[in-house]
């Protein structure tokens, strides 16, 4: 395998940006979402994608 | 109407007109709110689709999760390309330009300190898959010499640690490659694995790394990066990026 080969570039994948919008540590919290703690942000937009991963592919066996 | 405030990200020194163009989350233009050195790159939203409410059920339907992940994304990804960036977790709203503002003033000393870690670098994804035997080596094919009860029990214990085995040497083979990243790095972390559901792919991930590199050193990166696949030939590997310095925002230095 080469750099190149390891580089090329494809569409950002939506689980990769919300493993890094939801799943890490912030210094900001905003007002309006303060009630919505962190962990129940990344499990509710997880559960949405995994239902809808679950209706496009059923899970092999 | 606009009664909330989006913010995408919090950058340093911005220049006037940097954010020009830019359309924000609910597809009003990005502007700025300047606290001393800082910045906030902020959008308006209706909190009829932002607000606490609206979000809990907005982001369970995955249409206008994928649209405003994206949509966040994308200028943060701007700013990102010229500018020191904190980025702004997905959904961090307020409900006016002051709240940002007291925000900026309150935090300040922590968002230097972030954005002096991540200024001039960028963060890089590693994912690495395991692919599980097919087969358990070795099972005797023809009559076996004991009675079919053992040799039914054999070959389950046979396959169990076959199946151990191969857990264990993915682990090790994903250990080793983060930390021969992680000390080319300036910070190291590791999310949590993706569901094979969700990865779409039939091995499962053992490995889903990120790693803050200088900008410079991107291309020396890829390099190890393929050294790595190279040697866990049994292992394939993915990278990504390059991203904003989205799992490098926290308050505490992430550790290798």
């Amino acid at each position: 395998m080469t750099s190149d080969s390891v580089m090329r570039s494809q569409p950002v994948a939506l689980v990769d940006l919300l493993d890094r919008l939801l799943g890490t540590g912030v210094v900001i919290t905003g007002e309006v979402t303060l009630s919505i703690a962190g962990v129940d942000l990344v499990y509710i937009s997880l559960r949405a994608l995994v239902a809808s991963a679950s209706t496009v592919a059923p899970r092999q066996p | 109407m606009s009664d909330g405030v989006w913010l995408h990200a919090v950058a340093r020194d911005l220049e006037p007109g940097a954010v020009d163009g830019l359309v924000g989350v609910a597809g009003g233009a990005v502007r700025t709110l300047a606290a001393g050195a800082l910045a906030a790159a902020v959008c308006p939203v209706d909190l009829a689709e932002f607000g606490e409410e609206a979000l809990r059920r907005n982001l369970e339907d995955l249409a206008w999760l994928d649209r405003a992940a994206r949509a966040h994304h994308a200028v943060v990804a701007a700013l990102a390309r010229e500018h020191a960036v904190v980025p702004a977790r997905l959904a961090t709203v307020y409900h006016d330009d002051a709240g940002v503002l007291e925000m900026l003033r309150q935090r300040r000393e922590e968002l230097e300190a972030v954005l002096d870690r991540v200024g001039g670098r960028a963060e890089w994804g590693v994912k690495m898959y395991a692919e599980p035997p097919a087969s358990p080596a070795g099972e005797p094919s023809g009559p076996s010499a004991g009675r079919p009860g053992t040799a039914y029990l054999e070959r389950r214990r046979a396959r169990l640690a076959a199946d151990d085995v191969w857990r264990l040497r993915a682990a090790e083979g994903a250990e080793a490659t983060h930390l021969a990243l992680a000390a080319d790095a300036a910070a190291a972390r590791r999310h949590p694995p993706q569901d094979r559901r969700l990865t779409g792919r039939a091995e499962t991930m053992v490995l889903n790394g990120a790693y803050l590199i200088d900008r410079g050193r991107s291309g020396p990166f890829a390099d190890l990066v393929a050294a790595q696949a190279a040697r866990h030939a049994e292992l394939s590997l993915e990278l990504t990026g390059p991203w904003p310095p989205y799992s490098f925002t926290g308050t505490e230095p992430a550790p290798p």
